[in-house]
């Protein structure tokens, strides 16, 4: 027997573990997949409270499903699952569903590897290094990332890589994708990231994932711009956040023990740092698609591309959970399971999936839904770009738009749950209780910011969240207004059936994000109109300035107000600028360097910089100095002597200094009168750093002669020093 | 066969994904691992080994039909060896107990057709059609194989046999498993070289300074086409892209690298070139029961055009793309809708799929279906590997024939 099964080369299977053999002769080490099975953030708050994020069911099946299978379609041999949070149902779920114990050949290995304490990425690649089951390359992801791209090219880019220059630690997946140009937030929600590509090498030279979407301008250190003699600029790049790395990848982590985020930490500090020469590259994905599920916004959207197949073949009528009966692709991309009982008058509308054993009623109406598993839908209910899980109740008249529901849930008649809100697991809404935009349902009680056996966000967004409380509190009032009994505790029957069973969530967790930003629901018209208003009136006034039109009268009054408006949010911005010069921040050069780039994106003149900078300056000076006119007078002192570099680099022409002693005037006039006492006292101070020169004072002096009596104070106030100074 | 399951898993996965696709792939696949099944099947001592072994292939079958329903082949290999191990069976319950075995072939058969040639017994043509070096074909299937009442004549001869040779018992299943695995292995050969056949009957169906069309690639096509290139026949081809595969831009390649005179269109072109052009050849992903052709996406748009300037419409197809269903079973699908990827670049149309702006519902839709039906009344021609390239009703009638014999496993 053994004979003929060597003269027929085995079945189907052995053939291909032969051919895998094969192949890891060419490339000795397994290729390993490290999977983070902890997102570390809370944005899935409050239902990561009772089940991980990476079990949530996207479109009926786990996320961690999609991870694993595609990192098996695409050739890793080993997988790692770290998991934390919740650590005892990811490995319930991993050997329930047959992904752990599976060593066989052609069939990935899966391991599940436990800890308590860390709270970052960080440190789960640090626990990894610990274990030193790492032997080679390997592809880190996080287990709420949906992709089917094939891996093959990016690897063996990698590998040929590191051949070349071993400096190259990690290649990093990035997808083309156009971000909003009104919202500036990727389809997944995420703030548009701004990276700079060497596009020869792909070598990736800038991140930015935080770019402030206010000020609309990136500041790119200038020896990139020196050392690389091209590079490409993307805003229109997602992150898939799929990573080849190499092992220094966890010693680097090892030896940073201050980095916690994968991006934030390690991939700009590796970019501006420079450790060790290290480098990070890109590769684009051309073909294929991968998405990581950071929010609830992405959440909605990687649904959305799931049922319309991007992600294909994970799509639900080809790949299903063992324990899941297989649902059919219907005309219009709905998915229906074989065992739905619907009602002939129940309306599924386009895009939408129904799970085996729910039941639907007369006239329901389901659009651009998933509905779960065993969920019994009653009459007249309209659901609206929903995600219902599994066993969920909804009685009779309800409405659900844009909302996600999770497990036994229970909605009695009439119950509506508006836009972007999140009803945690069993929770009940009582009849005709309206449930209020973006709130957040759980049972269990919102935890104080400081404790969280999940993950704390970092400090930098935790003081986000120290700003909040009037917010938020202010919040809670307006539900407490609509929502008759909302702190209800679950027990209580009684007020059960007329308001909410459960705690209504502040959104302070969220820290400073506008709700509206990351959830399901899509963003209020009047929201967007607000936004197509800034925008039309930023282009507004660009246009206005580049080509001057004809002198209506209105319109040119507008554009005095627009212009106005223009040159105070750039002063605004240079004194921003300045102060965190102050701070230490940033030194000289680059500080004129960020002015002058603030200066070309406002597209204003050099002496308007001239201005601003002095009214920064002189600001400073006001900040640090107490009350009384001495001191007053001392700190501006200091300070003029302390930045009239930094002056003197505006003011080259005698055009320019007039308008630092304008915009001086001006200050004491209107903005700072604490100085205006002190006018003839600081002009000496302008004239000795030779900030201003005398043809600049005379020149004003000669100005104002002819101006109102009103505007002349100040020149009589400083007309002896004038006299005596500068004519002799 | 506890020893199988993970290599049938491992199959059943690789479906599921679609990691094997395309009706050639999946039908030796699925023939090989058939037969490592057989090969690994234990014969037990008990009654009926043939049934037993049926039953393992059945079991396995049947998920591996379920892993990817639209490929159709494998339920089209799983029946043959289904097939195989009865008429395996029969031929070896004659040798066993030789003299009886064509009075009880002839006692159960009521086929007049068969009765007019009792003296062709099974067993004999089980090892004509071993030694032949492929598959009988379709008429000798169906004229000399006594299935229709397959079930019957099973049990009652297994029944025979149990009682009269308990004897010869062991050495008659071991027989029964080599020959069934011999004759998997005689219909892998016959998956692997069933472009021969076809394609010598290429130089009576291509003329010289003929036109050929044909849509996306096709392997049967190809090899086709060549055959008729060989035989020195000019022709010229015009190969449709096969969007949004493009398929047919390798075909063209490949054709030109044979030195075949080539022109490519765009699918949307066919209407206007099909006047010039003399026959279509195409390729096929199954031929269902009824004589409809399931094939790659575009091809009934193909099949209307030629049907509209009388230009004869020949399907090429290898007989393991015979299906004996029916296509108006929703359940079977029919179609499969891939990726939009394969038609649009994400990151182009990512600002049109922006949800959180517009209003929730998505307004671009893309779909991508692999598969066109074309019904059977516009199709000229079958040309299969089986020694059949009758008109159209006789292939019909013998499909009929065929599907009945086939199917009722």
């Amino acid at each position: 027997m053994s004979q003929k099964k060597s003269r027929s080369r085995g079945g189907g299977g052995a053939a291909a573990a032969s051919g895998d053999d094969h192949e890891d002769l060419a490339r000795p080490p397994p290729l390993q997949a490290v999977l983070l099975a902890d997102s570390f953030t809370l944005k899935f708050r409050p239902i990561t409270l009772e089940r991980p994020k990476v079990l949530l069911p996207l479109v009926h099946m786990p996320m961690i499903e999609y991870t694993l299978t595609w990192l098996e379609s695409a050739g890793v041999d080993e997988a790692f699952v770290f998991c934390c949070a919740h650590s005892h149902q990811v490995k319930e779920y991993l050997e329930r569903s047959g992904w752990a114990g599976k060593a066989g050949a052609g069939s990935m290995a899966v391991t599940a590897v436990e800890s308590h304490d860390a709270i970052s990425a960080g440190d789960a690649l640090r626990v990894i290094y610990e274990r030193g089951v790492i032997r080679g390359d390997f592809v880190l992801i996080s287990g709420d990332t949906i992709s089917n791209m094939c891996l093959k090219d990016a690897l063996q880019e990698h590998m040929d890589r590191k051949k070349k220059d071993p400096l190259a630690v990690m290649t990093m997946i990035i997808k083309h994708s156009k971000p909003s140009i009104l919202t500036h937030q990727t389809r997944l929600g995420n703030d548009e990231i701004v990276m700079a590509i060497d596009p020869e090498t792909k070598e990736l030279l800038y991140y930015e994932d935080r770019a402030d979407n206010s000020q609309l301008y990136v500041t790119i250190d200038k020896d990139i711009l020196t050392n690389n003699p091209t590079l490409q600029l993307h805003n229109d790049m997602e992150d898939c956040y799929i990573d080849i790395c190499s092992p220094e990848v966890l010693s680097l982590f090892t030896d940073n023990f201050d980095y916690q985020h994968l991006r934030r930490h390690f991939v700009k500090g590796l970019l501006v740092d420079d450790i060790m020469g290290y480098k990070i590259y890109t590769h684009e994905l051309r073909s294929g698609y991968a998405a990581r599920i950071d929010n609830f916004r992405s959440y909605d959207t990687v649904s959305k591309d799931v049922i319309q197949r991007w992600t294909y073949p994970m799509v639900p009528d080809v790949i299903s959970n063992c324990d899941r009966s297989e649902s059919r692709l219907h005309r219009q991309g709905i998915y229906k399971a074989s065992d739905v009982t619907l009602s002939p008058s129940a309306q599924i509308g386009a895009n939408s999936v129904v799970g085996s054993t729910t039941s639907i009623g007369d006239h329901c109406k389901v659009l651009n839904s998933v509905i779960g598993e065993g969920c019994t839908i009653g009459k007249h209910v309209l659901i609206n770009g929903s995600y219902i899980w599994d066993n969920v109740m909804i009685e009779d008249g309800c409405k659900v738009s844009n909302s996600l529901v999770c497990d036994g849930v229970h909605l009695r008649a009439g119950a509506i749950v508006e836009p972007g809100c999140v009803l945690s697991f069993n929770v009940e809404v009582g009849k005709n209780v309206v449930v209020p935009a973006h709130s957040k349902v759980s049972l269990l009680a919102q935890p104080s910011n400081e404790d969280s056996d999940e993950e704390l966000e970092y400090a930098d967004t935790n003081s986000g969240v120290t700003d909040s409380p009037p917010f938020s509190s202010m919040r809670s009032n307006g539900d407490q207004a609509t929502v008759p009994s909302e702190e209800d505790e679950s027990g209580t029957s009684e007020t059960g059936t007329s308001g909410v069973v459960g705690y209504i969530w502040t959104s302070g967790d969220t820290g400073i994000l506008e709700e509206w930003r990351q959830s399901i629901a899509p963003i209020p018209k009047e929201k967007l109109e607000e936004l197509q208003h800034a925008v039309s009136e930023d282009d507004g006034s660009e246009d206005e300035s580049n080509n001057p039109t004809l002198p209506d009268k209105d319109d040119s009054w507008d554009s005095v107000v627009e212009d106005d408006d223009h040159i105070s949010k750039f002063e605004k911005e240079v004194e921003e600028t300045f102060q965190r010069a102050l701070g230490g921040g940033v030194n000289r050069d680059n500080l004129i360097l960020e002015i002058n780039g603030l200066r070309l994106a406002y597209s204003l003149q050099h002496a308007d910089c001239a201005g601003a900078v002095f009214y920064s300056v002189m600001k400073s000076a006001l900040v640090a100095a107490q009350s009384t006119n001495d001191t007053l007078l001392k700190t501006t002192a200091e300070a003029l002597d302390k930045w009239k570099d930094l002056l003197r680099n505006y003011t080259k022409t005698v055009d320019e200094e007039m308008e630092i002693l304008l915009k001086f005037e001006e200050m004491c006039q209107e903005t700072t009168k604490e100085f205006s006492p002190l006018f003839s006292k600081i002009l000496p101070f302008l004239y000795d750093t030779e900030v201003v020169s005398e043809d600049a004072i005379l020149r004003w002096a000669e100005e104002k002669e002819h101006a109102d009596e009103s505007d002349k104070v100040f020149v009589k106030q400083s007309e002896a020093f004038i006299q005596v100074y500068v004519l002799h | 066969m506890p020893d199988m399951q993970p290599l049938v898993s491992d199959f059943v996965l690789k479906l599921k994904r679609r990691k094997v696709e395309g009706s050639h792939a999946v039908a030796r696949q699925t023939a090989e691992l058939l037969r490592s099944v057989v090969s690994q099947h234990r014969m037990g001592s008990s009654a009926n080994q043939a049934a037993a072994l049926a039953d393992a292939v059945r079991a396995v079958g049947e998920q591996l039909i379920a892993a990817n329903p639209i490929e159709l082949a494998v339920g089209n290999i799983v029946r043959r060896v289904l097939h195989i191990i009865k008429e395996e069976d029969i031929s070896a319950t004659a040798v066993g107990i030789e003299g009886l075995s064509v009075a009880v072939d002839s006692d159960d058969e009521y086929d007049s057709e068969h009765d007019d040639r009792p003296a062709l017994s099974a067993a004999v043509l089980a090892a004509h059609a071993r030694n032949a070096l492929r598959a009988p074909s379709l008429q000798t299937l169906l004229e000399d194989i006594p299935v229709s009442p397959a079930i019957s004549l099973t049990a009652s001869s297994t029944g025979d046999s149990d009682g009269k040779s308990k004897s010869g018992d062991k050495s008659s299943t071991r027989k029964l498993k080599h020959d069934v695995i011999a004759a998997i292995g005689d219909l892998i050969d016959e998956i692997d070289s069933c472009y021969e056949p076809i394609s010598e009957q290429a130089v009576e169906l291509i003329h010289q300074n003929e036109v050929i069309l044909t849509l996306g690639r096709s392997r049967t096509v190809k090899e086709f086409l060549y055959a008729a290139k060989e035989k020195k026949r000019s022709f010229r081809v015009f190969v449709a892209e096969g969007a949004p595969r493009y398929q047919g831009h390798v075909l063209a390649k490949e054709l030109v690298e044979k030195g075949v005179q080539t022109t490519v269109i765009t699918d949307s072109a066919v209407f206007a070139m099909i006047s010039r052009v003399n026959m279509v050849i195409v390729g096929a992903h199954a031929i269902m029961a009824n004589g409809g052709v399931i094939a790659p996406v575009g091809m009934n748009m193909v099949a209307l055009a030629a049907q509209r300037h009388a230009v004869p419409f020949v399907v090429v197809a290898g007989s393991h793309k015979l299906c004996p269903l029916y296509p108006h079973n929703p359940e079977v699908l029919l179609n499969e809708l891939k990726s939009p990827s394969d038609l649009l670049d994400f990151g182009e149309f990512s600002d049109c799929m922006n949800f959180s702006t517009q209003d929730g519902s998505p307004l671009l839709n893309v779909v991508n279906p692999t598969f066109d039906y074309v019904p059977p009344k516009l199709v000229s021609l079958f040309i299969t590997d089986t020694p059949i390239d009758v008109a159209l009703f006789g292939e019909i009638a013998c499909w009929f024939n065929y599907c009945r014999a086939v199917g009722n496993q």
